[in-house]
């Protein structure tokens, strides 16, 4: 075993992982923003956005994460330079960007799976909670807001755990496009000093030492939620 | 209209004579995607073999093991759901070849080439095998205590307990988790191609940097993956249809 090369490669590790945890929080947060009304509209929407919602749900869960992102990196990402125009427009250098790609990626997949999830929560309110929200001549907005949301979420928040690790666990993906995240940083290590474990090893630490803090932190969370037992 | 337009031209431009591209062949890479989609689920349905064998004996451990043998299940189901799946199948694809060879050398055979289906069968099945302990460690803990004992009563072995009692009770139970692993393997099959072996993902990747058509290429292998998703749903809800025969229905 051979550790010396931690001191000199501690900076890249330290911004790769600053680049990992970016994309966990972001994808995490606008992903859960997008997921409730994705979640919402299967429930009450009309025929038309409940299927588009739903069709959304089954390609983010039925394909490979690593294809979703090589599909909007280099698919998607090689037909901008065919619209006329385009290499001349700022919007070019967001093209060169993998960054961007990926953190695009991340949060629709964290979308897509949260929506499947809060769409049974929503479904799960019992209905004579909505039904007295309404007696009590509640509009639909506020009916949402004040009683089926938070119900959901509370509902939704134990599994949130296991969600969030399990978005945790696929950032590695992004190296396979030009990101510079802790994986692409413990590959260089490889690459440069031709170590095969080592690196790796420490990477599995990391990755463990991110998933106690991740479920700390929501165990931490879930005690705040009054539950009626 | 000018930006309709330029829409227009680009899509034109775009599916220009791409059909040709899926053709079967050698003008096309319609046949290299299909053998790539037919290896993914080769992959996906051994390692999901191994790992249901390996997650029964850890799910048998974890509930009837002694203290020792418990520690190192716990350890290997924590470890392995600890760490992403990419990370832990490089560690392993790397350190199960080398260590074999290794004792091969020791042992006087030799260096062998290994197989890369098999490699990525034995990484991929490792790490099915800690979410299948869980799985099934929970399933036969959600059987009432009663039922086996009533078997143990009548005189039965512990296999027949088992293969009579305890397995149909609590595969209903399972079914829904062990769907939830099927179809993690199917895209963690993926995950095989960063190691060099040539499955779907690898196969799309290869024929969109030759032909640079990616965009349709990328949605062709996603339209494969999706088929393998959503007829595997399909499966799984009538198998669990079955299992659950006789059984009241669910509210």
């Amino acid at each position: 075993m051979r550790w010396d090369w931690l001191p000199q490669y501690f900076p890249v590790l330290v911004h790769g992982l600053y680049i990992t945890l970016f994309i966990l929080i972001f994808s995490v947060v606008v992903g859960f923003a997008l997921a409730v009304p994705i979640g919402l509209v299967q429930v009450t929407g009309r025929a038309p956005a409940r299927m588009a919602a739903g069709a959304f749900c089954s390609y983010i869960r039925g394909t490979p994460l690593l294809t979703q992102i090589w599909l909007l990196y280099y698919g998607i990402g090689s037909i901008f330079p065919l619209i006329p125009g385009f290499r001349e427009n700022f919007m070019w250098l967001v093209r060169l960007d993998a960054f961007y790609y990926a953190l695009l990626a991340f949060t629709l997949s964290f979308a897509g799976y949260e929506a499947e999830i809060m769409r049974g929560a929503f479904l799960s309110v019992p209905r004579g909670e909505l039904e007295a929200a309404r007696a009590f001549g509640m509009s639909p907005w506020k009916l949402t807001s004040r009683v089926w949301f938070p119900r959901a979420v509370f509902q939704v928040l134990p599994t949130l755990t296991g969600e969030v690790i399990g978005q945790l666990k696929s950032t590695p993906l992004v190296f396979t496009i030009p990101v510079l995240d802790l994986m692409a940083g413990v590959s260089k290590v490889r690459q440069d000093t031709f170590l095969t474990y080592e690196p790796l090893i420490f990477l599995a630490i990391i990755y463990m030492i991110l998933t106690y803090i991740i479920t700390r932190a929501f165990g931490y969370l879930e005690k705040l939620i009054p539950q009626r037992r | 209209m000018i930006l309709a337009a330029a829409i227009a031209r680009t899509w034109a431009e775009f599916f220009h004579d791409k059909a040709a591209l899926l053709a079967f062949g050698d003008t096309g890479y319609g046949d290299e995607l299909l053998w790539g989609a037919v290896r993914s689920v080769e992959i996906a349905f051994f390692a999901y073999a191994l790992g249901l064998a390996l997650g029964l004996a850890g799910a048998m451990g974890k509930l009837s093991g002694g203290p020792i043998l418990k520690a190192i299940l716990e350890g290997y189901t924590t470890l392995v759901r600890a760490v992403p799946e990419l990370v832990l199948i490089l560690l392993l694809y790397y350190a199960g070849t080398d260590g074999l060879n290794k004792i091969l050398e020791t042992v006087g055979i030799g260096r062998i080439e290994i197989n890369g289906l098999v490699a990525a069968v034995f990484v991929l099945g490792f790490v099915q095998g800690a979410y299948h302990t869980e799985v099934l460690r929970a399933a036969i803990q959600a059987v009432p205590l009663g039922q086996s004992e009533a078997g143990k009563a009548y005189g039965m072995s512990p296999f027949k307990q088992f293969t009579r009692i305890t397995l149909p009770a609590m595969l209903p139970n399972a079914i829904p988790g062990l769907a939830n692993l099927w179809l993690n393997v199917t895209k963690d099959s993926a995950l095989i191609s960063v190691v060099g072996f040539t499955e779907l993902a690898l196969a799309t990747r290869q024929a969109a940097s030759v032909s640079k058509q990616y965009l349709l290429l990328y949605l062709v292998a996603q339209a494969l993956y999706l088929t393998i998703s959503l007829s595997s749903t399909l499966l799984f809800s009538w198998l669990e249809r079955y299992v659950r025969r006789g059984q009241p229905k669910l509210a």
